[in-house]
């Protein structure tokens, strides 16, 4: 990774340098392990803290919303599909951007590798093929393949949709993935059963919102949950109210999501919240023949409709 | 159960379902009584959070009917509703409500003869679910 890493400064020094952006947005080390963060870069000294690893799980798609400047940004394949969708909808012009297209290799799933070990971990480290684990009185290496995240194990877009430059070569893309799988299991099931299920998934959420905040289609001025006359869903745990709010959260992100795993990434509680939204993925899809942020020039699932788009449930 | 009468939440179209609505009435035409009909300007306007809205308060069922593709008031309204409400009802059901529980129709302003009879289709589904047992969450002080 350190050759993506060292391509990355080459490129963000030169565009900073030829005045092309006002700013880079990479990631430089976050301050605990697998937790790489947002970092803006505007002068030549700064480039120094750009890194690239396996832990830039944060979609920086989510820094663009309605900024005036021009940018440089670090794009790995679903951060560039989700740029795609904030050009769609208006939220950043593409002549302001300067892509800088990562061909994506899967990011660690930090909830797992923590899961993995009964002491703190105080170091993580990489190589093209192991993740190295320390901490006090123990060392282990782990495949990388073994602790992806999850939408990375079954990503279909490693490489970015659109870029203006390139921090390595593109990626042959994985092939024959099943993405739905685990949604084909709760649509089989009994509607007592998908009740259970989703209330068992969601019985450990504290509505803190963090899926919802990291997530760069989440933009709205006014969240639905926080309008108030009407009130849609109500401020508390209770059950009904959190099932409203993951319904909406959702649908909300209905043919926008990429499943950059984001909000998953950003859950305190470690649920699975990509099992709304891929569902919808997975519909979109089959119904409209939808991918979202491939391509600029079509209009998202929502936005159109064909005359003899599938209406067999309508009387 | 076998005196229980579920509650269905109607929303209409103001230019063809709530049209025929009116015609079967004045046709004296019968239908059950458990849809309570609210009035909408067009299947395009009505909301997710709308459907959400009326099984939170306990609804047993819920209804929605606009125009027939090609017929839609202001042209194309139906056509992007008809998006919003597959991937809904899809959405909805994946999420554990029954199948039966969450209708759409198409009915024009002339068609009084479907109006009663989807009437009718939908009071027997939801009634056959019987009550809801789950998501229903109390009044409160803000209702
Ligand atoms: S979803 Fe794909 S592009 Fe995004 S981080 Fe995972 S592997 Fe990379
Ligand atoms: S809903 Fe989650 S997976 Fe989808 S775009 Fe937002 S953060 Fe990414
Ligand atoms: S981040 Fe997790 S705990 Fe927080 S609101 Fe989302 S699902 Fe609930």
């Amino acid at each position: 990774m350190s050759d993506y890493t060292a391509k990355i400064k080459e490129i963000s020094a030169r565009l900073l340098k030829e005045e092309k952006v006002e700013m880079v947005i990479g990631f430089r080390k976050g301050t605990v392990p697998m937790m790489n963060e947002p970092c803006f870069v505007k002068t030549p000294e700064d480039i120094k803290k750009l890194v690239w690893d396996s832990n830039c799980g944060i979609n920086l798609a989510n820094y663009l919303t309605g900024r005036k400047e021009k940018i440089g940004i670090i794009a790995k394949g679903c951060d560039s599909r989700n740029i795609v969708t904030h050009i769609i909808e208006n939220k950043i012009k593409r002549e302001q951007l300067l892509i800088i297209g990562v061909p994506c290799k899967g990011m660690i799933d930090k909830n797992k590798i923590i899961s993995m070990f009964e002491n703190e971990i105080n170091e993580v480290s990489e190589n093209e093929e192991n993740i190295i684990v320390k901490g006090e009185g123990f060392e282990k290496t782990l495949n990388k393949n073994d602790v992806l995240q999850e939408n990375c194990k079954i990503c279909i877009h490693r490489n970015p949709a659109i870029y203006d430059e390139l921090a390595a070569d593109l990626l042959d893309e994985q092939k024959d993935i099943d993405r739905y799988e685990d949604v084909r299991k709760i649509e089989a099931m009994a509607p007592e059963d998908k009740w259970k299920y989703f209330e068992d998934l969601l019985s450990p959420c504290i509505r803190c919102y963090a899926c919802r905040n990291a997530c760069p289609l989440c933009y709205c001025p006014t969240c639905f949950v926080d309008e108030s006359k009407p009130q849609w869903v109500g401020k508390s745990i209770d059950p009904t109210d959190t099932r409203t709010f993951h319904f909406l959260r959702a649908y909300h992100c209905a043919g926008r999501c990429t499943d950059c795993g984001a909000c998953e990434r950003a859950c305190p509680m470690g649920i699975k919240v990509r099992i709304f939204t891929k569902k919808l993925e997975k519909d979109c899809l089959e119904l409209y023949g939808w991918e979202a942020g491939l391509s600029l020039d079509e209009r998202p699932p929502l936005d159109t409709y064909r005359p003899d788009d599938p209406e067999d449930f309508i009387k | 159960m076998e005196d229980w009468e579920p509650r269905i939440v109607g929303f209409l179209c103001n230019w063809c379902t709530y049209g025929a609505a009116d015609l079967a009435g004045v046709s004296r035409m019968q239908y059950p009584p458990n849809v309570r009909l609210i009035r909408i300007p067009c299947a395009g306007r009505m909301s997710p959070k709308f459907i959400l809205a009326a099984f939170m308060k306990g609804a047993d069922g819920v209804w929605v009917s606009g125009c027939h593709p090609g017929d839609c008031h202001y042209l194309e309204g139906n056509y992007y509703a008809r998006r919003k409400f597959a991937l809904f009802k899809n959405l909805i059901e994946y999420m554990g409500i029954e199948p039966g529980r969450l209708h759409f129709s198409w009915i024009s302003s002339a068609e009084s003869t479907k109006f009663a009879s989807v009437v009718n289709k939908v009071t027997s589904a939801v009634k056959a679910l019987g009550p809801r047992k789950h998501g229903i969450k109390a009044f409160t002080v803000n209702d």
